[in-house]
C-alpha cells in the first residue's frame, strides 16, 4: 500500500488535475492517515467540485473522523449531483441509522438496491437495518469484499462523539447486536477486527478516555497473517495468541476465527494470565457473533 | 552460527540455557536482520527475524496508540511452541524460540536480562 501511495502521490504532483486523488485519498484513509487523506480530498474537491466520488471520498474521511454532520453534508451533496450514487446512499443510510431513523436508513438502502440490484452487500445491509442492526460502515472501501457490519450500539456510543439528536420515537439499536454485550470492558478495552484491520465491534479508549479505536485498528491490520506465517516458519502449528506487556498496560490478541482478530487491553493491574482468560471469553462471544452475522 | 561480540554471546547464553528454549536471536528491530544467533538446526532464522521485527513494529505502534506505552515483552503463542521477544532500548529485539511447555516466566526474565546485556 505504501508503494502505491508513493506512486499515486508522484502522479498527482505531476498532474494535479488527475483523478488519482480519489484512490490516493482512499488509501490514506484506509491507512488511518486521515489528515493527509483530508488534504488530498479537499484539494481534489477544489479542482473537481462537481465530482460525486470526490464528495463521497471526503464524506468517508469525515465519517472516520467522527465528524458526522459534515459527512452528511458531503454525501448529501454527492446525491444532489448524482442521485443514484450508491456510496452516498449507503453512507446516508448508515448515518440515518446512527440517529435511530431506521425508516430513512432502509429507504436509502432500498434506493441503492434499485441502482445496484446485483450488489449482495446492499441486500444484506437492508436486512440488517430492518432487523435493527447497523447497516454497513460507510467507510468500508467499495468493491473490497463484504461490507463491515458494525454492531449497532457500538457505533454511536463508543466510536463516535455524541450522535445528533434522536428523533422522537426513533428505535434504539438492539443491545443483542453488540459483539461483547455483557463482557467486562466492552466499551473501552475490547476490539474485534477483520483481516484488513476494519473494526467489526467493540471499542478502545486510552487511559485518558480518548477513543483510539481506529488508530489501533490500523496498526493491527495484517498482524493475524504475520503471526500465522511466523508460526508456520517455526513449525509451531496454529498460533493461538499474542500476549504483550507494556509500560502502562497489557494486551492480548487472538484470532476467534481464521480472518478476524480480537484485541483485549487492560491496565497493568490485570495479570497477563487473567487477560488470557478474558480474551478467551471474548473470543467465544466474538465467534458466536461472527457466525450469526456471517 | 554468527560470530558475535562477547556480550552478544553472553546474552544469548542466558536465554538458551533455559530448558525448553530451542534457540535465541538478536535482531535489529528496524530492519529485521539478525545481529547474532544461537538457533537449532532447521530454524529459518532470517525469515523468522524479519517477521518478528515486523510484528514487533506493529505491536509497538498499536500499544502506543492504545496508550499502554511501548512493549516490554511479547509472546506469540502457538500449538507447538512459542516465540518470545523483548525489545531493548537500543533498538534490538532479543528473541527466543521455545517448546510449548517452556516456563514462560523464566524465559521472560532471562530475555530481560539479556536485553540489559545487549543494551
Amino acid at each position: 500500500m505504501a508503494e502505491e501511495i508513493k506512486t499515486l502521490s508522484s502522479q498527482l504532483a505531476q498532474d494535479p488535475d488527475s483523478l488519482v486523488f480519489l484512490r490516493l485519498g482512499e488509501l490514506l484513509r484506509m491507512k488511518g492517515q486521515l489528515d493527509a487523506a483530508q488534504r488530498v480530498a479537499v484539494t481534489g474537491l477544489d479542482r473537481h467540485p462537481h465530482l460525486p466520488d470526490a464528495h463521497d471520498l471526503f464524506a468517508r474521511i469525515l465519517a472516520d473522523k467522527h465528524d458526522y454532520e459534515r459527512a452528511f453534508d458531503e454525501w448529501d451533496m454527492a446525491l444532489r449531483i448524482a442521485p443514484d450514487h450508491v456510496g452516498a446512499l449507503k453512507g446516508l443510510a448508515f448515518l440515518y441509522f446512527k440517529v435511530g431513523d431506521l425508516a430513512q436508513a432502509a429507504a436509502h438502502l432500498e434506493a441503492a438496491q434499485r441502482v445496484a440490484p446485483a450488489d449482495a452487500s446492499i441486500a444484506q445491509a437492508l436486512a440488517m437495518a430492518r432487523g435493527g442492526e447497523s447497516p454497513p460502515s460507510p467507510t468500508a472501501p467499495e468493491g473490497e469484499g463484504e461490507p463491515v457490519a458494525l454492531p449497532a450500539s457500538d457505533a454511536p456510543t463508543e466510536r463516535a462523539p455524541p450522535p445528533p439528536p434522536r428523533p422522537p420515537g426513533a428505535a434504539q439499536p438492539l443491545e443483542e447486536a453488540r459483539v461483547f454485550a455483557g463482557l467486562e470492558g466492552a466499551q473501552e478495552g475490547l476490539l474485534l477486527l477483520d483481516a484488513a484491520g476494519r473494526v467489526l465491534g467493540g471499542a478502545l479508549k486510552d487511559p485518558g478516555g480518548k477513543d483510539v479505536t481506529d488508530a489501533v485498528a490500523a496498526y493491527l491490520a495484517g498482524v493475524s497473517q504475520e503471526a500465522a506465517r511466523t508460526a508456520k516458519l517455526l513449525a509451531l502449528g496454529r498460533w493461538t495468541g499474542v500476549a504483550a506487556e507494556g509500560n502502562g498496560g497489557h494486551v492480548h490478541l487472538t484470532a476467534p476465527t481464521g480472518d478476524a482478530l480480537l484485541l483485549v487491553v487492560r491496565d497493568r493491574a490485570v495479570p497477563m494470565g487473567r487477560l488470557a482468560i478474558i480474551a478467551q471469553r471474548a473470543a467465544v462471544a466474538a465467534r458466536r457473533w461472527l457466525e450469526k452475522h456471517a | 552460527m554468527t560470530t558475535a561480540p562477547a556480550n552478544y554471546t553472553r546474552a544469548l547464553d542466558l536465554v538458551t540455557r533455559v530448558r525448553g528454549v530451542r534457540g535465541a536471536m538478536l535482531v535489529s528491530a528496524d530492519d529485521g536482520i539478525i545481529v547474532a544467533e544461537q538457533l537449532m538446526e532447521g530454524i529459518k532464522g532470517p525469515a523468522v527475524a524479519a517477521l518478528a521485527a515486523s510484528l514487533a513494529t506493529r505491536l509497538r505502534r498499536a500499544m502506543e496508540a492504545a496508550g499502554v506505552g511501548a512493549s516490554l515483552f511479547w509472546h506469540l503463542q502457538a500449538e507447538q511452541g512459542a516465540l518470545l521477544v523483548v525489545p531493548t532500548a537500543g533498538g534490538t529485539l532479543v528473541v527466543a524460540v521455545a517448546e510449548p511447555d517452556v516456563n514462560v516466566g523464566l524465559v521472560r526474565l532471562e530475555l530481560l536480562r539479556a536485553g540489559e546485556v545487549v543494551g
